[in-house]
């Protein structure tokens, strides 16, 4: 790290990228309107934003299939940042109370209870005089009511979700009529991504998004000024506006303990070592590693998810092995940074601006030459 | 088992996540699919309180395939010894055992005794009054004449052989019976027996652990009992990766029991005297039998050093030490006892610190009724919980029970420092001390716990100064002269002085063995002497696991003695070898002539795997060189409890108080020596062979969440974690659901004979019905934070829970009873008295139901009932 990176500097909304003046048009490299890369793999998002000398880029790797679903990470995540209470719902979700990540809730664990095996775990419901599973049942009561439960501004995505995999209460493939014979119950701890391309910050019209030295996507809330871009322009919904404040809050990978040398507050908390913290080569390696020996161990459907610098946000900064299809956890199964297509579509606009820009100077001259009232 | 371990203590639990990394098994045997039950390899439901029958399966099984570690068993348990004639087993008595006298609902045990020891006849309900077996705590109790030499077969095929018996015992227990008592398959059952036996033995170790799940139960001691046994019968004691694990209930539960804050222990698990203990001789002869075995031979000088601590100068060898300022027991004074009293109007002052029974515990509207009955009233906490504010905002003020202008209590609330803004020890599970430094000076009016009673003490001294009276002598003779910084007392000082010190030289004493029954020494706590060996603060110790070895020696300190697994003599075999290399903990250098390993050994230092004892020894001198367990009587590890419990030698399966069903194995029902409190304000749920149980058809177990701490002082208060988990729920199985017409979210409520309580549905697949004796059981599950006030206020769940206790330890059984439920809210107001009265009525519930606790043999249900006499003003 330079000296202007060490700990006791000023506050994070001084060190944002060393170039932050928007160009004017997307380059035809495929690079942003700030001259960095908008797509695709690269190698070091840091740089590419404009930190020449910068610390190896850091993120998390969650491995869900030793969360316990504590929620001493979302605890911690709100002492440190001194995030507010968002609501005290009993969602029906499970064990989560928190229903998704918002402006006021960056680290959100979630509960999916599901009708089938987790690897060779053995549920114990062999034998038991069970009847169907209730699961699709308390998920239609759920769904049905958190359409009327405000939860900051975003719908609620963590839901069970059906996604059609074979489960044993088919008629015919169940030991009684309907009987539930398989059960498991998933856990995983989601957060903001800090992907290689962050839309949020690619979209944000005032700097308040900004890319650290660590490779890490900050909101600054003293220049965030809450029009909300970053909102849509999140491909996780991750980032959200904070209901009587109405500027975006999100995860900051705990920017201010890392420039003093601390790990973030939720991995510090983690019990199981389920959020680990560290460079994200190793993260990255860890995790093949650790996917290789759940496969060996027989929980088959284990999968890694944001790991790959080729996905459509040049991979995550924050990446997850998952236990089930991303969409059973509330993740967007192929995201894609949306302004993928803003270089292209810079060319569009740029160019109809242009026209516009002609057309209304002829407006003037014309008005000019008709003098003003 | 009994134990939901990932959501009760979390951060323990990374160690079986570690463990299951390195590719252990994790089985998790409980009523519901818990977190824990997430992380497991295999999780079995099983019917609450029925864990006894399950655990003889495996007894059962071990002994009928002949799988026990059988060097192990024979050289370091009293498998081998003989009991005498006169004993009979519940295969004899229809679920009794000898001695059983209906009246007292108590055991006269000296039949239970070993063939040599001449047994005298003991009744059994003073015993059981005291909760005396407890007060034998870490020491076992006294066998007469142990070291004399007791009647063995080495070959262990003598009838009368304590491995006979219990193969006898559990014969019954088998796979079938086990699925019809617990509701668990036979075919999970035996996978579970397979598993545990093979990695048992030589070359593996298994580790059980238990929490509460356990121990709150009428027969809760009897469950660690068969736990121990089976551990004991594959070796899995005193051996790395093996042991019993006792998960407590908080931070330092382990050090309120070392120190504790129980009305029949005095500091390291020397008993309170009672009224028959006339000096001190008489009462170290309780403790210390003449040619006993073991380190409890030194009783003497671990209480005479208490007494110096407690009394310094004052307690001389002429004045007995002042053995006589002790209080004396003279019955049940445990918490419910009390709580009872206080609503009787016998006790007029109570003193709450960091508990809150509003909530907390059995029976809420029970303790709220009594504390609402007081002259005055102390709470200290961090935050103002329901135990002082019952006054004006309990339930009963909306049923009318409680008015709040005619209230009597006075109620003295002190803000409590919390564990950051003073310094002190937490002791674990492991019986690991750890000291923290204070963090932040209190804010406000908050105190410390030490500099509440300094100043308590030391103004009741300075109010009592000049008194004649001789029942102020122990108040005023008490040294009260610890180390102070500013006013707050010196929490090193005081463990320190726990630590003891050498009164001669004013140094700290290395250890126990260096106490002193001359008065020469100070010590508040034998067990934990050598906490401040070498003037230390060895609980302070931190060293990094990277740089020491896999004991961590210097971490923080264990009792006794820094020794972090027990009774690790037991990891050598007899001869001082390791049972195996894998597996070696401790073992006999013959070369240095001693004892050495990774850990502390747990033995006599230098005294040979050969050793035999002289003629006429006793205490330590009478252990011989494999007498692995050196603080019993014998020696050895009791599979079968010649003595010190109060229901019997050995673990037997009883049906909870209340159950849907009857005992499939005995006439007697439940516990035949369960304390149960027969009055109007406490009634039972009947269970068979009494009539009307199908009013209340379902099993209720109530435990945590992670998210909320017990009673919910300390987080019920707290936005973040009150939004985690903001509202009481029942969690019931889909099937349940349909059963009663019960909605995902929507409301319904549990009644039980004592109360109705309403909560959120939840419906989830993690419960299951089980196939009891063929019939589907439904079992309900309710967390139990929850309290009237606090951002997350909810019904108290504690208030469904009679009191009905365990006899040994006088623990209540509320991990399982029976109940009801039905959808939508509870009444309101007086109109839910008259709900549950309705309840009560359908059920033919009097005062006497669940008394009749003899239930074995003819005259089924015919027993004595055990009532208290009724007062004329109580409501029915």
């Amino acid at each position: 790290m330079t000296d202007e990176h060490g700990p006791g500097g000023c506050g994070p909304g001084e060190y944002g990228p060393d170039e932050r003046s928007p160009d004017k048009h997307g380059r035809p490299d495929g690079r942003g309107p700030r001259g960095h890369s908008l797509y695709g793999p690269l190698e070091d998002p840091a740089a590419d934003a404009g930190h020449r000398e910068h610390p190896p880029r850091v993120g998390f790797f969650t491995d869900t299939s030793v969360c316990i679903g504590c929620k001493a990470c979302e605890v911690a995540c709100k002492e440190w940042n001194d995030v507010p209470e968002d609501g005290l719902d009993l969602l029906g979700m499970s064990f989560d109370n928190t229903g998704m990540l918002g402006a006021s809730s960056w680290r959100h664990v979630a509960f999916v209870e599901q009708e089938r095996p987790l690897g060779r775990q053995d549920a114990g419901l062999a034998g038991l005089p069970t009847g169907p599973s209730g699961t699709g049942q308390t998920a239609e009561v759920v769904a049905d009511a958190l359409r009327e439960t405000p939860r900051g501004g975003g719908e609620l995505g963590t839901g069970p979700v059906d996604l059609g995999f074979p489960s044993f209460d088919l008629p015919g493939a169940a030991t009684g009529a309907e009987a539930r014979t398989d059960f498991r119950w998933l856990m995983a701890s989601d957060v903001c991504k800090h992907c290689t391309h962050a839309g949020c910050l690619d979209v944000c019209p005032t700097g308040a998004l900004f890319r650290t030295e660590f490779g890490s996507v900050v909101v600054q809330p003293d220049i965030c000024n809450g029009c909300g871009y970053c909102v849509s322009g999140c491909p996780y919904g991750v980032i959200d506006r904070r209901p009587g404040d109405g500027r975006a809050w999100k995860c900051t990978l705990c920017y201010d303990r890392l420039r003093g040398g601390l790990e973030p507050a939720c991995a510090q908390a983690c019990p199981t070592d389920s959020i680990q913290f560290g460079p994200l080569d190793e993260l990255r390696e860890r995790a093949d590693r650790r996917l290789e020996h759940l496969h060996e161990a027989g929980v088959e459907e284990a999968r890694l998810y944001g790991r790959d610098p080729g996905d459509g946000v040049g991979g995550d900064g924050a990446f997850f092995l998952l236990l089930d299809e991303p969409e059973v956890y509330g993740l967007p199964p192929d995201p894609v940074v949306p302004t993928r297509d803003l270089p292209s579509m810079w060319k569009y606009a740029g160019a109809a601006a242009s026209a516009l820009l002609a057309a209304t100077a002829a407006v003037f001259v014309k008005s000019g030459g008709g003098g003003r009232r | 088992m009994g134990s939901n371990m990932a959501e009760a203590h979390p951060v323990g639990f990374q160690w079986v996540m570690e463990a299951k990394a390195r590719g252990a098994k994790v089985i998790h045997v409980d009523p519901r699919f818990t977190r824990t039950s997430a992380l497991a390899d295999r999780h079995v439901a099983l019917r609450a309180g029925t864990d006894i029958a399950f655990l003889g399966g495996v007894i059962h099984h071990i002994l009928s395939h002949g799988l026990d570690f059988r060097e192990y068993v024979r050289a370091y348990t009293n498998a081998p010894f003989l009991l005498n004639e006169r004993y009979q087993d519940t295969e004899d008595l229809d679920g009794l055992f000898s001695g059983y006298d209906p009246h007292t609902a108590s055991y006269d045990p000296s039949s239970w005794a070993y063939e040599s020891t001449a047994a005298r006849e003991r009744p059994g309900h003073r015993a059981k009054e005291q909760a005396a077996p407890y007060r034998h705590g870490a020491g076992g109790p006294a066998v007469e004449d142990s070291a004399d030499g007791i009647a063995a077969d080495p070959t262990l095929q003598h009838p009368r052989c304590v491995y006979q018996v219990l193969k006898r015992h559990f014969a019954r227990y088998t796979p079938q019976m086990v699925e019809r008592i617990c509701g668990v398959p036979r075919e999970v059952f035996l996978e579970v027996c397979r598993a545990w036996t093979e990695n048992s033995g030589r070359e593996r170790t298994a580790a059980l652990v238990y929490s509460v799940g356990w121990t709150q139960h009428s027969t809760g001691a009897q469950y660690i009992r068969a736990g121990s046994i089976i551990q004991l019968l594959l070796g899995n004691i005193g051996r790395p990766g093996g042991g019993v694990y006792a998960l407590r209930g908080h931070a330092s539960i382990q050090g309120s029991t070392d120190i504790p804050t129980l009305f029949n222990l005095l500091p390291g698990y020397l008993p309170m005297p009672d009224a028959t203990h006339e000096d001190l001789a008489a009462y170290l002869d309780g403790v210390r039998r003449p040619g006993q075995k073991g380190f409890w031979g030194n009783a003497d000088a671990y209480a005479v050093s208490l007494l110096k601590e407690y009394w310094g100068q004052a307690a001389t060898a002429e004045n007995d030490y002042c053995f006589g300022h002790l209080p004396r027991i003279d019955g049940d004074h445990g918490t419910y006892r009390t709580a009872m009293d206080m609503v009787d109007g016998k006790v007029f002052g109570y003193f709450l610190l960091g508990q809150n029974p509003a909530v907390g515990s059995a029976h809420g509207r029970l303790q709220r009724l009594g504390m609402a009955n007081l002259d005055w009233l102390v709470v200290r906490d961090l935050n103002m919980i329901e135990s002082a504010t019952f006054w004006k905002d309990a339930p009963e003020i909306e049923t009318g029970e409680i008015v709040t202008e005619r209230c009597r209590t006075e109620v003295f609330f002190f803000p409590a420092a919390s564990h950051v803004e003073k310094s002190g020890t937490f002791t674990q599970t492991q019986r690991m001390l750890q000291w923290r430094d204070q963090a932040v000076e209190p804010s406000g009016d908050q105190r410390s716990e030490l500099w509440f009673f300094y100043h308590l003490g030391r103004l009741v001294k300075e109010r009592l100064a000049g008194s004649t009276d001789e029942r102020d002598r122990p108040v005023l003779d008490l040294a009260w002269d610890y180390a102070t910084e500013g006013d707050e007392p010196s929490a090193a000082d005081v463990l320190r002085r726990i630590n003891g010190i050498d009164l001669a030289t004013g140094r700290a004493v290395g250890g126990y063995t260096e106490l002193k029954a001359d008065g020469s020494t100070a010590c508040g706590c034998w067990i934990y002497s050598g906490v401040y060996a070498d003037e230390v603060n060895q609980a302070r110790r931190r060293t990094s696991r990277f740089e020491q070895g896999p004991y961590e020696a210097e971490w923080g300190w264990t009792w006794p003695l820094n020794r972090r697994v027990l009774y690790n003599r037991a990891s050598a075999d007899p001869q001082g070898r390791p049972w195996s290399e894998r597996k070696a903990l401790v073992w006999w250098d013959a070369e240095r002539g001693e004892w050495t390993g990774h850990d502390t050994p747990d033995f006599e230092k230098h005294k040979p795997p050969d050793y035999r004892p002289p003629e006429g020894a006793s205490g330590p001198e009478a252990l011989g060189g494999d007498d692995a367990f050196i603080m019993m009587a014998d020696g050895k590890a009791w599979l079968f409890a010649p003595t010190g419990l109060t229901d019997g030698p050995l673990p037997t399966h009883y049906e909870p108080h209340e159950s849907p069903v009857r005992n499939l194995l005995y006439g007697q029902q439940a516990n035949p020596t369960r304390k149960v409190y027969g009055r109007r304000d406490n009634p039972s749920n009947p269970a068979p062979p009494e009539a009307h149980g199908e009013v209340f058809p379902f099993v209720f177990t109530a435990s945590r969440l992670t998210e909320h701490h017990t009673a919910g002082g300390m987080s019920r208060q707290l936005p973040y974690l009150s939004e985690l988990q903001p509202e009481l729920f029942v969690e019931v199985s889909p099937e349940l659901a349909a059963e009663r017409g019960l909605r995902h979210l929507d409301w319904a409520h549990v009644v039980t004979s004592r109360a109705a309580v309403e909560a959120r549905v939840v419906v989830t697949d993690r419960l299951a019905p089980l196939r009891v004796e063929g019939r589907t059981v439904h079992q309900v599950w309710m967390p139990y934070h929850w309290g009237p006030t606090g951002l997350a206020a909810g019904d108290v769940v504690n208030d469904l829970i009679g009191v009905v206790v365990e006899p040994n330890v006088l623990i209540q059984e509320s991990k399982v009873l029976t109940c009801d439920i039905r959808p939508g809210r509870r009444p309101r107001g007086p109109a839910l008295l008259e709900y549950v009265q309705g309840y009560r009525r359908r059920a033919g519930i009097t005062p006497l139901t669940g008394t009749r606790v003899m239930t074995a043999g003819d005259g089924d249900g015919h027993g004595p009932a055990h009532t208290e006499p009724d007062r004329p003003e109580d409501s029915p």
